[in-house]
Formats: C-alpha cells, sequence, structure tokens
C-alpha cells in the first residue's frame, strides 16, 4: 500500500490506472483489429479443393468479384441500397426535422417512441411486416375493403417487399441522426435569414440544411452500409429473388465454403464502408458520426 | 394562422409515422391471442399458442442460451467498456484518437463483416464454435456501446465532487468507488441494458459463430420465419417484446437518461 499523503496530487492513479485499459486493447487488438488484418490475409490466399485454405497468395479472390455474376450482384446490391437510402431521406429527414421543432415534452415523448421499435428483435418487426403484405393479408383485406383491388396483390416475396423492409428497418437511423443534429441548431440563423428577406424555402436550403448537414450524411452512411449487408431482410421478405452483398458472403461462407472469396468481399465492402466515414469526417469536420449513440 | 398550419401537419406527419412504425408490432402482438392457425383469419381470442410456447422445449432451451449469451455479454462489455472509458480518460491526447476509433470499429463496421472475420478467426485458431465464440463476439460488439456512454458521462461529469474528497484526504481509490463510480452507474447501466438488448437482437453475427447445436431465440425465430411461422412465434415474440420494454422502461428510469441513440450528450 503506497503511502497516501505522498500520492495525493500526483496520484497512484498513473501508476495502476493504464492497467483499466488492458481489457480493452486486449479485445480490441484480438478480436477486432486481429480478425480484420486475417479477412485481409485471407482475401489474398487461395482456397483449398475440399475444405480450408492454402496459404498461398494469389490475387484470384478479386479477379472473381468482376464476374458477371457477381459483378452483377454488387451492382444490383448497391441499387437496392441507393433506392432505400433515397427513400429513407426523404422520410426520415422531414420527420427528425420535425421532431425537434417540438416542445421539450413532445421531443421526451417521440424519442422514448422511437426508442422501443429501436430496442426490438428485428426479426419481430420483419415478421410484422410478413403479415402485413403475405397474399390475403392485411394490406391486401384494407385494399379489398375499400374496392380498391379484387384479388390479392401477392406482394411478400417481391423486390418491392425487400425495399419496405429495409426502410423501415433502417428508418430510425436517419431520423434519429437528423434529429441530433437539428435539434443542436440555432434556429435564430433561420430567423435572420427570413428577416433579410428569404422565403421559407430559401431559408430551408441556405440555411437549415446546410446545418443539418452532418446529420443527413450520418444517416446516409447508417443506412447505406447496412442495406448491403442485412441479408436476413432480402432473405425473408424476398424470397430468393433478390440478392445482396451480404447474401453472396453468407453464401460463400455457409453454403460454398470458399472462405477467401468471402473475405474479398469483405474487403471491398470494408473498403466502401471505409471510404465513406472518412468522406463524411472531411466534409463535417468530426470524428464521429452523428446521432450514432 | 400560417404557423399554425404548418405545426398541425407536421404533428400529422409524426403521428402517421408512429402508427406505421408501431402497426406491424401490434399485428404481431394480436396475432398470438388468435385461435387459428391462419395469422389471415381472426378465429377468436385464445392463449393456446402460448401454452404451445411453454410445452416447446427446444424454444426453451434456446431462450436460456440466449439470457446467458445478452447476460454473459452486457455482464463483460461492462467490465471492460467501464474500465476502459476510466482509463482512457487518462490517456495522452495524441493516443486518444487512436483508441477511439480502434474501440468504435465494431459499431461502424457492417455486422456480416464482423460475423464473417469473427468465423474464419475462431476457425483459423481452432476455437469450437458455440456458445464460447458467441459470447467472446457478443461481448466484442457489446463494447463499444457501454464505453461510448460511459465515456460521455465522463467528460461531463462534475470533476470537482472528486476533487473535494481528494482535498479531504480521501485515497485515489476512495474517490473512485464513493465519488467515480456512483455517478458514473446511470451510464454504466445504460449502457449493459443497451448491451442486452442487442445481444437478443442479433441474427446475422449469431448465425455465423454458432456452433451445430447451440441455437439463440433470434436463430430460432429466423429459421421459423423462412422456414414457415406457426403463431407459436408470434407468442414468443410478444414476449421477447415484453421483455424489451420492461428494459428500456428499466434503464430510462435508472440512467434518467432519455436517449441513448440521439447525440449522446
Amino acid at each position: 500500500m503506497p503511502n497516501r499523503k505522498n500520492t495525493r496530487r500526483t496520484p497512484l492513479t498513473s501508476r495502476w490506472m493504464w492497467l483499466t485499459l488492458v481489457p480493452l486493447y486486449l479485445f480490441t487488438l484480438v478480436l477486432v483489429l486481429g480478425p480484420l488484418v486475417y479477412m485481409l490475409v485471407l482475401s489474398f490466399e487461395t482456397r483449398a479443393d475440399m475444405w480450408g485454405v492454402i496459404p498461398q497468395f494469389t490475387l484470384a479472390n478479386y479477379q472473381n468479384i468482376f464476374q458477371p455474376v457477381y459483378l452483377n450482384t454488387f451492382v444490383q446490391s448497391l441499387k437496392l441500397a441507393l433506392l432505400c437510402t433515397g427513400l429513407i431521406l426523404l422520410i426520415g429527414y422531414p420527420f427528425g426535422y420535425f421532431m425537434a421543432r417540438l416542445s421539450p415534452r413532445g421531443k421526451k415523448f417521440m424519442t422514448a417512441a422511437l426508442m422501443i421499435p429501436f430496442w426490438t428483435n428485428s426479426l419481430i418487426r420483419l415478421y410484422g411486416w410478413i403479415i402485413v403484405l403475405r397474399s390475403g393479408g392485411t394490406l391486401d383485406k384494407v385494399l379489398m375493403a375499400l374496392h380498391l383491388t379484387q384479388r390479392p396483390l401477392k406482394l411478400l416475396y417481391t423486390y418491392p417487399a425487400v425495399v419496405v423492409g429495409m426502410v423501415y428497418a433502417l428508418l430510425q437511423f436517419m431520423i434519429l441522426a437528423v434529429y441530433s443534429s437539428a435539434e443542436k441548431m440555432d434556429w435564430s440563423l433561420v430567423e435572420a435569414a427570413r428577416d433579410l428577406g428569404a422565403s421559407p424555402a430559401q431559408a430551408f436550403f441556405t440555411v437549415t440544411l446546410k446545418l443539418t448537414m452532418p446529420g443527413l450524411l450520418s444517416g446516409v452512411i447508417l443506412t447505406f452500409i447496412p442495406s448491403m449487408g442485412l441479408f436476413f431482410i432480402a432473405d425473408i421478405l424476398g424470397g430468393n429473388k433478390v440478392v445482396l452483398v451480404g447474401s453472396l458472403i453468407q453464401d460463400q461462407l455457409l453454403q460454398a465454403h470458399n472462405w477467401p472469396f468471402a473475405a474479398a468481399l469483405s474487403v471491398v465492402l470494408m473498403l466502401l464502408t471505409s471510404l465513406m466515414i472518412g468522406l463524411y469526417k472531411r466534409v463535417t469536420h468530426t470524428t464521429r458520426l452523428e446521432g450514432l449513440l | 394562422m400560417k404557423k399554425k398550419r404548418r405545426i398541425s401537419f407536421s404533428t400529422v406527419y409524426l403521428a402517421l409515422g408512429l402508427v406505421i412504425i408501431y402497426l406491424p408490432i401490434a399485428l404481431v402482438i394480436l396475432y398470438s391471442f388468435n385461435e387459428s392457425k391462419l395469422s389471415s383469419v381472426w378465429g377468436g381470442f385464445s392463449l393456446k399458442w402460448y401454452r404451445t410456447l411453454f410445452a416447446d422445449k427446444a424454444m426453451f432451451q434456446a431462450l436460456g442460451n440466449s439470457l446467458i449469451l445478452g447476460l454473459s455479454a452486457s455482464f463483460a462489455a461492462g467490465v471492460v467498456g467501464t474500465l476502459g472509458a476510466v482509463g482512457f480518460d487518462r490517456v495522452r491526447p495524441r493516443s486518444r484518437r487512436v483508441i477511439e476509433y480502434l474501440t468504435s470499429m465494431p459499431l461502424m463496421t457492417p455486422e456480416i463483416i464482423l460475423g464473417m472475420v469473427f468465423m474464419a478467426f475462431f476457425g483459423m485458431l481452432g476455437i469450437p464454435f458455440g456458445m464460447g465464440t458467441l459470447i467472446l463476439s457478443h461481448t466484442t460488439f457489446c463494447i463499444p456501446y457501454v464505453f461510448m456512454l460511459v465515456q460521455a458521462r465522463l467528460v461531463g461529469m462534475d470533476r470537482s465532487l472528486a476533487e473535494a474528497a481528494r482535498d479531504l484526504g480521501a485515497g485515489e481509490r476512495q474517490v473512485f468507488f464513493t465519488i467515480t463510480l456512483p455517478l458514473l452507474l446511470p451510464a454504466i447501466v445504460s449502457g449493459m441494458l443497451l448491451s442486452f438488448a442487442m445481444s437478443l437482437d442479433d441474427v446475422i453475427i449469431s448465425l455465423f459463430v454458432t456452433g451445430v447445436n447451440v441455437n439463440t431465440l433470434p436463430i430460432k425465430v429466423y429459421t421459423a420465419l423462412k422456414t414457415g411461422v406457426t403463431p407459436e412465434i408470434n407468442a414468443l415474440c410478444t414476449l421477447l417484446l415484453a421483455a424489451t420494454l420492461l428494459l428500456v422502461g428499466l434503464s430510462m428510469l435508472w440512467g434518467k437518461i432519455s436517449r441513448l441513440t440521439g447525440s449522446g450528450r
């Protein structure tokens, strides 16, 4: 036990405090950095004939991506991700923006109301959409009762069903990111712009949109990246018709047992992610994604 | 006049949004009480699917696995994340950015990639897949939640309390356990509850690192949704939902943090 008097000002902290970082370092190095580095190594290795990997350098896995089948998956997945992100932006931005304009009580209520689905198992929420979209399901019943359609639409296991599922699953990320940005905004700037003769639209595009840009961009990243990976949504709502980059990785890993190729696909997806986050940091001059936590 | 109309439009928009967000969840709950096996027909109120669920041994095993997994992962993440955040507080600014970047990496990495790298990595090391690998990987992706919440709390903490205690002769350890830790507790608890919820929610990573005989609830639900659902799954979902509500309620009461996902401050 060190002498307490001596250690009061220059605390014994510095002597043992670093120890508290050890578990964090261990987990980060061994279970985050280690696997990611291994993924990179794996992506340059050769697949064994039967099972496993041969440590032999090759670029074949990356060349593989350019095969028409796989390249097409990448393009389709990117298109779907763009479509979903666009829709989420259109729906989520006003939502987050309106939320930020509520009274403190209203804000509290809305954040709580959004938190519950956020914490709810995503499969439960997907299942709800199955009930809504399936042939003869809730949507069909409502539409037929209103005499808008004559027979069931067969919406489940189609492309639009996947889009609905994706938008629904990721919407809250956009809402919370935009909200978090809009809430910190200095609204007097908008008023100033209006006083100086700007129309509401002008004030919005020159002031509000610019100030909420970090939230908007963060929301785009937080929705775009997962919408290429969430294969179970495509699986469950799209049947086998919609294939994402994530589905491809899962397939290569669990069915084809082609680990090096799955690793190469993951590296590309990871690069895309890092690129987007890097750009975000450059543009917004921040280190953290707005509204992430 | 003009202002009033704008407010009402935004209220309608928000309300409509909430209705659509909650509709699928409400339907799952509603049909768990449905007498009929078909989710398109309402056959009257019944608890029979709950009885089926409670008689299902495999389901209970999955529930047990999920609970063990969630509790272990959130506890481990709570310890590692909190200790890390406390230590991080004294780290030199230059190293801070690197540490922060590396620890938050699991949050920024798509789940599919985390799942893939964990699987490949554990496979390479020859660690048998099962509960052990599940706990390790869940702990890893839960740590950032605790770390970031506790760290945000530390930054916003009133340092004068700790200084006062030290001036009054308390040792470093005493200060930590009587002042710092109690002040951090809400953030720690919130982080652990969030971790628990994240662990209960995870399908993708679990699917990759689980063993042949270890099923978690989300994996069970996923398989059921792919192969064919019975209202038993509705009943299960409803129970999970109730558990979630309890967790959110607890964390809000305890942490007095109304936002775990907002800007954080």
